[in-house]
Protein backbone atom coordinates (compact mmCIF):
# COMPACT_ATOMS: atom_id res chain seq x y z
CA UNK A 1 0.00 0.00 0.00
CA UNK A 2 1.47 3.51 -1.13
CA UNK A 3 0.89 5.98 1.59
CA UNK A 4 -0.74 9.38 0.36
CA UNK A 5 0.11 12.91 1.52
CA UNK A 6 -2.30 13.37 4.08
CA UNK A 7 -1.45 9.94 5.73
CA UNK A 8 2.42 10.93 5.85
CA UNK A 9 1.08 13.98 7.74
CA UNK A 10 -1.31 11.98 10.19
CA UNK A 11 2.29 9.81 10.52
CA UNK A 12 4.30 13.04 11.72
CA UNK A 13 1.04 14.86 13.53
CA UNK A 14 1.15 11.01 15.57
CA UNK A 15 4.85 11.04 16.58
CA UNK A 16 4.57 14.68 18.20
CA UNK A 17 2.81 12.20 21.17
CA UNK A 18 5.16 9.34 21.18
CA UNK A 19 6.50 8.42 24.29
CA UNK A 20 4.46 11.40 25.86
CA UNK A 21 2.75 9.36 28.87
CA UNK A 22 -0.55 9.53 30.56
CA UNK A 23 -1.39 13.34 29.60
CA UNK A 24 -3.75 14.66 27.50
CA UNK A 25 -3.47 14.54 23.46
CA UNK A 26 -5.49 18.53 21.89
CA UNK A 27 -5.31 18.13 18.61
CA UNK A 28 -6.85 20.48 16.55
CA UNK A 29 -8.09 20.39 13.09
CA UNK A 30 -8.71 16.66 11.27
CA UNK A 31 -5.06 15.50 10.68
CA UNK A 32 -3.83 16.48 13.97
CA UNK A 33 -7.12 14.46 15.70
CA UNK A 34 -6.27 11.64 13.11
CA UNK A 35 -2.51 11.51 14.59
CA UNK A 36 -3.47 12.04 17.94
CA UNK A 37 -5.84 8.90 17.67
CA UNK A 38 -3.93 6.86 16.06
CA UNK A 39 -0.96 7.18 18.49
CA UNK A 40 -3.63 6.47 20.93
CA UNK A 41 -4.01 3.29 19.10
CA UNK A 42 -0.86 2.15 18.89
CA UNK A 43 2.39 3.74 19.94
CA UNK A 44 1.01 5.98 22.79
CA UNK A 45 -1.63 3.58 24.81
CA UNK A 46 -2.03 5.78 27.99
CA UNK A 47 -2.96 9.25 26.49
CA UNK A 48 -6.06 10.66 27.00
CA UNK A 49 -8.80 12.13 24.54
CA UNK A 50 -11.60 14.74 24.28
CA UNK A 51 -14.82 14.23 22.53
CA UNK A 52 -13.54 18.11 21.40
CA UNK A 53 -16.27 19.47 24.23
CA UNK A 54 -16.36 18.06 28.05
CA UNK A 55 -15.63 14.36 27.88
CA UNK A 56 -12.44 12.36 28.05
CA UNK A 57 -12.95 9.30 25.72
CA UNK A 58 -11.47 6.32 24.65
CA UNK A 59 -10.81 6.15 20.73
CA UNK A 60 -13.83 4.18 19.85
CA UNK A 61 -16.21 7.33 21.90
CA UNK A 62 -16.65 5.73 25.14
CA UNK A 63 -16.71 8.11 27.80
CA UNK A 64 -14.34 7.89 30.61
CA UNK A 65 -13.95 10.84 32.14
CA UNK A 66 -15.38 14.46 32.26
CA UNK A 67 -13.13 17.79 31.09
CA UNK A 68 -15.28 20.92 31.41
CA UNK A 69 -13.05 23.98 29.92
CA UNK A 70 -12.20 24.73 34.04
CA UNK A 71 -10.60 21.94 34.58
CA UNK A 72 -9.11 21.88 30.98
CA UNK A 73 -7.36 24.93 31.75
CA UNK A 74 -6.16 23.76 35.03
CA UNK A 75 -4.95 20.60 32.98
CA UNK A 76 -3.11 23.16 30.65
CA UNK A 77 -1.16 24.92 33.96
CA UNK A 78 -0.41 21.38 35.33
CA UNK A 79 1.53 20.57 32.75
CA UNK A 80 0.01 17.37 31.44
CA UNK A 81 -0.90 18.14 27.98
CA UNK A 82 0.89 18.38 24.51
CA UNK A 83 -1.44 20.49 22.32
CA UNK A 84 -1.34 21.03 18.76
CA UNK A 85 -2.70 23.67 17.37
CA UNK A 86 -3.18 25.88 14.37
CA UNK A 87 -1.51 28.82 13.05
CA UNK A 88 -2.43 31.64 10.75
CA UNK A 89 1.10 33.16 11.02
CA UNK A 90 4.16 31.28 12.22
CA UNK A 91 7.66 32.97 12.51
CA UNK A 92 11.40 31.55 12.68
CA UNK A 93 11.32 31.16 16.39
CA UNK A 94 7.89 29.38 16.43
CA UNK A 95 5.85 32.68 17.72
CA UNK A 96 2.39 31.91 16.30
CA UNK A 97 -0.89 34.40 15.01
CA UNK A 98 -4.37 33.37 14.78
CA UNK A 99 -5.70 36.98 16.19
CA UNK A 100 -5.65 39.08 13.65
CA UNK A 101 -3.49 40.45 10.23
CA UNK A 102 -2.29 43.61 10.21
CA UNK A 103 -2.28 46.47 12.53
CA UNK A 104 -3.76 44.69 15.75
CA UNK A 105 -5.64 48.49 16.44
CA UNK A 106 -7.88 47.95 13.24
CA UNK A 107 -6.48 44.74 11.24
CA UNK A 108 -6.84 43.98 7.91
CA UNK A 109 -8.14 40.87 9.21
CA UNK A 110 -9.47 39.76 11.93
CA UNK A 111 -9.12 36.24 12.94
CA UNK A 112 -10.16 34.52 15.89
CA UNK A 113 -8.14 35.79 18.56
CA UNK A 114 -5.57 34.76 21.18
CA UNK A 115 -7.68 32.29 22.71
CA UNK A 116 -5.53 29.90 24.85
CA UNK A 117 -2.26 30.21 22.71
CA UNK A 118 -0.62 32.68 25.49
CA UNK A 119 -1.08 30.26 28.55
CA UNK A 120 -0.36 26.79 26.22
CA UNK A 121 2.67 27.95 25.14
CA UNK A 122 4.14 28.30 28.95
CA UNK A 123 2.55 25.66 30.48
CA UNK A 124 2.56 22.66 28.11
CA UNK A 125 4.76 21.45 24.96
CA UNK A 126 2.56 23.09 21.74
CA UNK A 127 3.09 21.54 18.11
CA UNK A 128 1.51 23.41 15.19
CA UNK A 129 -0.32 22.07 12.08
CA UNK A 130 -0.20 24.01 8.98
CA UNK A 131 -2.48 22.24 6.42
CA UNK A 132 -1.15 24.57 3.36
CA UNK A 133 3.12 25.54 4.04
CA UNK A 134 3.33 28.90 2.34
CA UNK A 135 4.84 32.41 2.70
CA UNK A 136 1.49 33.58 4.28
CA UNK A 137 1.51 31.57 7.15
CA UNK A 138 5.38 30.92 7.43
CA UNK A 139 6.31 34.79 7.92
CA UNK A 140 9.16 36.32 9.07
CA UNK A 141 7.58 38.25 11.74
CA UNK A 142 3.87 37.53 13.23
CA UNK A 143 1.77 40.32 13.20
CA UNK A 144 0.56 39.59 16.43
CA UNK A 145 2.13 36.72 18.88
CA UNK A 146 -0.30 34.68 20.56
CA UNK A 147 1.82 31.68 20.71
CA UNK A 148 4.97 32.57 22.12
CA UNK A 149 8.39 31.32 20.76
CA UNK A 150 11.77 30.67 21.60
CA UNK A 151 12.96 34.25 21.28
CA UNK A 152 10.68 36.04 23.68
CA UNK A 153 10.36 33.44 26.42
CA UNK A 154 13.21 35.19 28.22
CA UNK A 155 11.32 38.25 29.43
CA UNK A 156 12.35 37.27 33.13
CA UNK A 157 15.84 35.93 32.75
CA UNK A 158 15.17 33.01 30.90
CA UNK A 159 12.02 31.48 33.99
CA UNK A 160 9.78 32.13 31.08
CA UNK A 161 10.97 29.09 29.66
CA UNK A 162 10.58 27.01 32.49
CA UNK A 163 7.71 25.00 30.70
CA UNK A 164 7.97 26.56 27.18
CA UNK A 165 8.43 23.63 24.38
CA UNK A 166 7.52 23.99 20.61
CA UNK A 167 8.94 20.21 19.87
CA UNK A 168 7.57 20.27 16.33
CA UNK A 169 5.21 22.36 13.44
CA UNK A 170 3.75 19.83 10.59
CA UNK A 171 2.84 21.09 7.72
CA UNK A 172 1.67 19.29 4.26
CA UNK A 173 5.36 19.88 3.03
CA UNK A 174 7.17 18.15 6.01
CA UNK A 175 8.22 18.65 9.53
CA UNK A 176 10.27 21.38 11.34
CA UNK A 177 11.38 21.86 14.48
CA UNK A 178 13.62 24.29 16.85
CA UNK A 179 16.26 21.75 17.17
CA UNK A 180 19.49 24.38 16.66
CA UNK A 181 21.72 26.35 19.07
CA UNK A 182 19.63 29.76 18.86
CA UNK A 183 16.10 27.29 18.62
CA UNK A 184 15.30 29.18 15.06
CA UNK A 185 13.25 26.63 12.49
CA UNK A 186 15.07 23.75 10.84
CA UNK A 187 13.65 21.51 8.63
CA UNK A 188 13.46 17.50 10.43
CA UNK A 189 12.04 15.81 8.08
CA UNK A 190 10.45 15.94 3.94
CA UNK A 191 7.23 14.18 3.61
CA UNK A 192 8.33 12.12 0.66
CA UNK A 193 7.71 13.32 -3.09
CA UNK A 194 8.64 16.79 -1.64
CA UNK A 195 12.08 18.62 -2.08
CA UNK A 196 14.22 21.24 -0.16
CA UNK A 197 13.74 23.49 -2.51
CA UNK A 198 9.96 23.08 -2.09
CA UNK A 199 9.71 24.33 1.48
CA UNK A 200 12.29 26.64 1.29
CA UNK A 201 10.31 28.54 -1.45
CA UNK A 202 7.22 28.70 0.50
CA UNK A 203 9.27 29.25 3.29
CA UNK A 204 9.22 33.36 4.41
CA UNK A 205 12.42 33.32 5.48
CA UNK A 206 15.46 31.24 5.60
CA UNK A 207 15.24 27.56 7.64
CA UNK A 208 18.05 25.69 8.64
CA UNK A 209 18.25 22.76 6.46
CA UNK A 210 20.63 20.10 7.68
CA UNK A 211 23.03 17.76 5.13
CA UNK A 212 20.79 15.12 5.03
CA UNK A 213 17.18 15.83 5.75
CA UNK A 214 15.47 12.50 6.00
CA UNK A 215 12.24 11.78 4.98
CA UNK A 216 9.37 11.67 7.08
CA UNK A 217 8.82 8.03 8.03
CA UNK A 218 6.35 5.31 6.47
CA UNK A 219 3.49 4.27 8.25
CA UNK A 220 3.10 0.54 8.88
CA UNK A 221 0.65 -1.64 7.20
CA UNK A 222 -1.42 -1.80 10.59
CA UNK A 223 -1.13 2.24 10.76
CA UNK A 224 -2.63 2.38 7.42
CA UNK A 225 -5.17 -0.49 7.79
CA UNK A 226 -6.14 1.93 11.09
CA UNK A 227 -6.31 5.38 9.45
CA UNK A 228 -8.26 4.09 6.17
CA UNK A 229 -10.85 2.32 8.02
CA UNK A 230 -11.37 2.98 11.69
CA UNK A 231 -10.66 6.48 11.66
CA UNK A 232 -11.02 8.13 8.68
CA UNK A 233 -13.10 5.42 6.30
CA UNK A 234 -14.82 8.17 4.42
CA UNK A 235 -11.54 9.78 3.65
CA UNK A 236 -12.46 13.27 5.09
CA UNK A 237 -8.38 13.95 5.11
CA UNK A 238 -8.10 14.55 2.18
CA UNK A 239 -9.86 17.61 2.28
CA UNK A 240 -7.79 18.85 4.85
CA UNK A 241 -4.61 17.85 2.71
CA UNK A 242 -5.12 16.65 -1.04
CA UNK A 243 -3.35 13.35 -1.70
CA UNK B 1 -39.28 38.24 35.59
CA UNK B 2 -39.54 38.65 31.82
CA UNK B 3 -36.65 39.41 29.77
CA UNK B 4 -37.77 42.84 28.82
CA UNK B 5 -37.99 43.86 32.67
CA UNK B 6 -34.43 42.60 33.46
CA UNK B 7 -32.74 44.22 30.80
CA UNK B 8 -34.57 47.36 31.95
CA UNK B 9 -32.60 47.03 35.31
CA UNK B 10 -29.67 47.86 32.71
CA UNK B 11 -28.06 51.10 31.77
CA UNK B 12 -26.08 52.30 29.20
CA UNK B 13 -22.01 52.49 29.83
CA UNK B 14 -22.71 49.23 32.16
CA UNK B 15 -20.38 46.58 32.02
CA UNK B 16 -21.99 43.38 31.27
CA UNK B 17 -20.51 39.59 32.12
CA UNK B 18 -22.12 36.96 28.86
CA UNK B 19 -22.19 33.70 29.93
CA UNK B 20 -22.03 30.74 27.56
CA UNK B 21 -19.11 30.13 25.62
CA UNK B 22 -18.70 30.65 21.68
CA UNK B 23 -22.02 29.73 20.10
CA UNK B 24 -22.49 27.67 22.87
CA UNK B 25 -25.65 28.14 25.70
CA UNK B 26 -25.58 31.96 25.08
CA UNK B 27 -28.40 33.76 26.60
CA UNK B 28 -30.03 35.09 23.59
CA UNK B 29 -33.18 35.94 24.68
CA UNK B 30 -31.91 38.10 27.33
CA UNK B 31 -29.39 39.84 24.78
CA UNK B 32 -32.24 39.84 22.14
CA UNK B 33 -34.14 41.98 25.08
CA UNK B 34 -31.18 43.84 24.99
CA UNK B 35 -30.84 44.99 21.31
CA UNK B 36 -34.48 45.95 22.04
CA UNK B 37 -33.49 48.76 24.92
CA UNK B 38 -31.97 51.12 23.24
CA UNK B 39 -28.81 50.67 25.82
CA UNK B 40 -25.14 51.29 24.53
CA UNK B 41 -21.81 52.63 25.15
CA UNK B 42 -21.51 48.95 26.87
CA UNK B 43 -18.28 47.01 27.82
CA UNK B 44 -18.72 43.35 27.31
CA UNK B 45 -17.06 40.76 29.08
CA UNK B 46 -17.59 37.58 27.12
CA UNK B 47 -16.12 33.92 25.65
CA UNK B 48 -17.67 35.55 22.39
CA UNK B 49 -19.81 34.35 19.93
CA UNK B 50 -23.16 35.33 18.62
CA UNK B 51 -23.66 37.64 21.54
CA UNK B 52 -20.34 39.84 20.93
CA UNK B 53 -21.48 39.93 17.27
CA UNK B 54 -25.15 41.06 17.00
CA UNK B 55 -24.10 43.64 20.31
CA UNK B 56 -21.00 44.62 17.93
CA UNK B 57 -23.61 44.91 14.72
CA UNK B 58 -25.73 47.21 16.60
CA UNK B 59 -23.60 49.40 17.26
CA UNK B 60 -23.98 49.36 21.48
CA UNK B 61 -20.72 48.28 22.26
CA UNK B 62 -17.89 50.36 23.29
CA UNK B 63 -15.29 47.85 24.39
CA UNK B 64 -14.58 44.37 24.41
CA UNK B 65 -12.89 42.26 26.83
CA UNK B 66 -12.40 39.09 24.94
CA UNK B 67 -9.59 35.76 24.03
CA UNK B 68 -11.65 35.20 21.06
CA UNK B 69 -15.19 35.96 19.11
CA UNK B 70 -16.46 32.86 17.01
CA UNK B 71 -19.52 30.60 16.24
CA UNK B 72 -17.51 27.45 16.68
CA UNK B 73 -19.39 25.94 13.18
CA UNK B 74 -18.43 29.24 11.86
CA UNK B 75 -14.84 29.84 13.19
CA UNK B 76 -15.04 33.74 12.48
CA UNK B 77 -17.72 35.59 13.47
CA UNK B 78 -18.64 38.37 10.22
CA UNK B 79 -20.45 40.79 12.40
CA UNK B 80 -17.89 40.84 15.51
CA UNK B 81 -15.08 40.76 12.55
CA UNK B 82 -16.62 43.70 10.32
CA UNK B 83 -16.68 45.94 13.54
CA UNK B 84 -12.82 45.16 14.80
CA UNK B 85 -11.23 45.95 10.66
CA UNK B 86 -14.03 49.21 10.83
CA UNK B 87 -12.40 49.89 14.46
CA UNK B 88 -15.47 50.44 15.98
CA UNK B 89 -14.57 49.09 19.02
CA UNK B 90 -12.07 49.06 22.43
CA UNK B 91 -10.74 45.63 22.71
CA UNK B 92 -9.05 44.08 25.55
CA UNK B 93 -7.59 40.79 24.29
CA UNK B 94 -6.54 38.62 26.94
CA UNK B 95 -5.58 34.84 26.80
CA UNK B 96 -8.64 32.30 28.07
CA UNK B 97 -6.65 31.51 31.64
CA UNK B 98 -6.40 35.20 31.80
CA UNK B 99 -10.00 35.67 31.76
CA UNK B 100 -11.11 32.85 33.89
CA UNK B 101 -8.42 34.41 36.77
CA UNK B 102 -10.30 37.64 36.13
CA UNK B 103 -13.46 36.24 36.91
CA UNK B 104 -12.14 34.27 39.86
CA UNK B 105 -10.09 37.56 40.94
CA UNK B 106 -13.43 39.43 41.09
CA UNK B 107 -15.78 36.34 42.60
CA UNK B 108 -13.18 36.46 45.44
CA UNK B 109 -13.01 40.32 45.61
CA UNK B 110 -9.07 40.28 44.72
CA UNK B 111 -7.66 43.05 42.86
CA UNK B 112 -5.60 40.75 40.85
CA UNK B 113 -4.86 37.08 41.02
CA UNK B 114 -1.24 35.36 39.74
CA UNK B 115 -1.32 33.62 36.15
CA UNK B 116 1.05 31.81 34.12
CA UNK B 117 0.13 33.58 31.00
CA UNK B 118 0.60 36.48 28.48
CA UNK B 119 4.08 37.00 29.42
CA UNK B 120 6.45 36.68 26.14
CA UNK B 121 2.94 37.44 23.58
CA UNK B 122 2.06 40.73 22.31
CA UNK B 123 -1.20 40.58 25.11
CA UNK B 124 1.27 42.43 27.26
CA UNK B 125 1.71 45.06 23.78
CA UNK B 126 -1.54 45.53 23.24
CA UNK B 127 -2.78 45.63 27.07
CA UNK B 128 0.01 48.04 28.22
CA UNK B 129 -2.03 48.41 31.93
CA UNK B 130 -1.67 45.37 32.69
CA UNK B 131 1.47 44.62 35.53
CA UNK B 132 3.44 41.63 36.60
CA UNK B 133 4.17 40.49 40.05
CA UNK B 134 6.98 38.35 41.34
CA UNK B 135 6.36 35.34 43.67
CA UNK B 136 7.87 36.40 47.44
CA UNK B 137 9.26 33.00 47.60
CA UNK B 138 12.47 31.06 46.91
CA UNK B 139 11.14 30.47 43.12
CA UNK B 140 11.25 34.66 42.38
CA UNK B 141 9.18 33.41 39.33
CA UNK B 142 7.29 36.56 37.51
CA UNK B 143 3.69 36.67 36.51
CA UNK B 144 1.12 38.30 35.30
CA UNK B 145 -1.57 39.88 38.20
CA UNK B 146 -4.46 39.98 36.03
CA UNK B 147 -6.78 42.33 37.18
CA UNK B 148 -10.56 41.45 38.89
CA UNK B 149 -12.62 41.24 36.10
CA UNK B 150 -15.68 43.25 37.93
CA UNK B 151 -19.04 42.99 36.43
CA UNK B 152 -21.79 45.63 36.71
CA UNK B 153 -24.68 42.83 35.45
CA UNK B 154 -23.76 39.00 34.19
CA UNK B 155 -26.33 37.78 32.11
CA UNK B 156 -26.57 33.85 31.61
CA UNK B 157 -28.43 30.98 30.86
CA UNK B 158 -29.17 27.65 32.15
CA UNK B 159 -31.62 24.74 31.84
CA UNK B 160 -33.73 24.73 34.93
CA UNK B 161 -33.89 27.28 37.60
CA UNK B 162 -36.40 27.78 40.34
CA UNK B 163 -38.33 31.04 41.32
CA UNK B 164 -35.62 32.11 43.63
CA UNK B 165 -32.79 31.78 41.71
CA UNK B 166 -30.93 28.49 41.86
CA UNK B 167 -29.92 27.39 38.38
CA UNK B 168 -29.46 24.06 37.20
CA UNK B 169 -26.99 22.73 34.39
CA UNK B 170 -27.95 19.94 32.92
CA UNK B 171 -24.92 19.44 29.98
CA UNK B 172 -22.03 18.72 30.08
CA UNK B 173 -19.97 21.77 30.43
CA UNK B 174 -21.07 24.65 32.86
CA UNK B 175 -18.51 26.83 31.28
CA UNK B 176 -18.33 29.65 33.83
CA UNK B 177 -21.48 30.85 34.36
CA UNK B 178 -21.46 30.93 38.24
CA UNK B 179 -18.09 32.80 38.04
CA UNK B 180 -19.41 35.40 35.78
CA UNK B 181 -22.76 35.54 38.40
CA UNK B 182 -20.43 35.46 41.40
CA UNK B 183 -17.89 38.45 39.77
CA UNK B 184 -21.08 40.60 38.98
CA UNK B 185 -23.00 42.84 41.34
CA UNK B 186 -26.33 41.58 39.53
CA UNK B 187 -27.11 38.57 37.78
CA UNK B 188 -29.92 38.02 35.35
CA UNK B 189 -30.73 34.14 34.88
CA UNK B 190 -32.89 32.70 31.85
CA UNK B 191 -33.77 29.33 31.84
CA UNK B 192 -35.61 26.80 29.71
CA UNK B 193 -38.13 26.54 32.35
CA UNK B 194 -38.70 27.37 35.96
CA UNK B 195 -39.57 24.36 38.18
CA UNK B 196 -40.23 23.94 41.66
CA UNK B 197 -37.55 24.21 43.61
CA UNK B 198 -37.79 19.80 44.91
CA UNK B 199 -37.83 19.31 41.16
CA UNK B 200 -33.95 20.49 40.99
CA UNK B 201 -32.60 17.67 42.15
CA UNK B 202 -34.83 15.13 40.48
CA UNK B 203 -33.51 16.05 36.83
CA UNK B 204 -30.19 16.04 37.83
CA UNK B 205 -27.60 15.26 40.43
CA UNK B 206 -26.62 17.65 43.34
CA UNK B 207 -23.56 19.00 41.26
CA UNK B 208 -25.63 20.32 38.58
CA UNK B 209 -27.34 22.64 40.65
CA UNK B 210 -24.37 25.30 39.62
CA UNK B 211 -25.85 28.49 40.30
CA UNK B 212 -26.89 29.98 44.09
CA UNK B 213 -29.53 32.42 44.61
CA UNK B 214 -27.69 34.66 46.44
CA UNK B 215 -25.69 35.27 43.59
CA UNK B 216 -28.96 35.63 41.45
CA UNK B 217 -30.95 38.74 40.52
CA UNK B 218 -33.64 37.71 38.49
CA UNK B 219 -35.09 34.12 36.83
CA UNK B 220 -36.39 34.95 32.94
CA UNK B 221 -38.26 31.82 31.77
CA UNK B 222 -37.52 31.47 28.56
CA UNK B 223 -38.03 28.33 26.70
CA UNK B 224 -35.37 28.19 23.44
CA UNK B 225 -33.62 31.25 25.14
CA UNK B 226 -29.90 30.25 23.90
CA UNK B 227 -31.26 29.48 20.24
CA UNK B 228 -29.72 29.25 18.01
CA UNK B 229 -26.50 29.09 19.85
CA UNK B 230 -26.32 25.20 21.72
CA UNK B 231 -28.34 23.94 24.92
CA UNK B 232 -27.10 21.31 25.61
CA UNK B 233 -29.04 17.84 26.41
CA UNK B 234 -32.33 20.79 25.60
CA UNK B 235 -31.20 21.03 22.08
CA UNK B 236 -27.94 21.35 19.97
CA UNK B 237 -26.78 24.31 17.73
CA UNK B 238 -29.24 25.89 15.04
CA UNK B 239 -27.06 25.66 11.88
CA UNK B 240 -29.64 27.14 9.44
CA UNK B 241 -30.86 29.38 11.67
CA UNK B 242 -27.07 30.32 12.85
CA UNK B 243 -25.80 30.79 9.06
CA UNK B 244 -28.67 32.61 8.13
CA UNK B 245 -27.55 35.26 10.84
CA UNK B 246 -23.94 35.63 9.32
CA UNK B 247 -25.13 35.51 5.78
CA UNK B 248 -27.62 38.36 6.15
CA UNK B 249 -27.05 41.78 6.54
CA UNK B 250 -27.68 42.82 9.93
CA UNK B 251 -30.47 45.44 10.06
CA UNK B 252 -32.24 42.85 7.59
CA UNK B 253 -31.54 39.89 10.11
CA UNK B 254 -32.50 42.40 13.17
CA UNK B 255 -35.56 43.25 11.30
CA UNK B 256 -36.75 39.06 11.60
CA UNK B 257 -35.03 38.66 15.16
CA UNK B 258 -35.53 40.52 17.71
CA UNK B 259 -39.06 40.04 18.25
CA UNK B 260 -38.72 36.48 18.88
CA UNK B 261 -37.10 33.75 17.52
CA UNK B 262 -36.02 32.46 14.24
CA UNK B 263 -36.94 29.17 13.60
Amino acid sequence: MTATRAEYCVIACAEAWRDAGEILASPMGLIPSLGARLARLTFAPDLLLTDGEAMLVRPDGTVEGWLPYRQHLALVTGGRRHVMMGASQIDRYGNQNISCIGDWEQPRRQLLGVRGAPVNTLNNPTSYWVPRHSRRVFVEKVDMVCGVGYDHIGYDHGAGARFHRIPRVVSDLGVLDFATPDHSMRLASLHPGVSVEEVAEATGFPLSVPADVPYTREPTAQELTLIREVLDPAGARVREVAA
Amino acid sequence: MTADEAVSRLESGMTLGIGGWGSRRKPMALVRALLRTEITDLTVVSYGGPDVGMLAAAGRLRALVAPFVTLDSIPLEPHYRAARERGALTLTEIDEAMFMWGLRAAANRLPFLPVRAGLGSDVMRVNPGLRTVTSPYDDGETFVAMPALRLDAALVHVNRADRLGNGQCLGPDPYFDDLFCEAAEKAYVSCERVVDTAELTKEGPPQSLLLKRHTVTGVVEAPGGAHFTSCAPDYGRDEVAQREYATTPWPEFAGRYLDGRTT
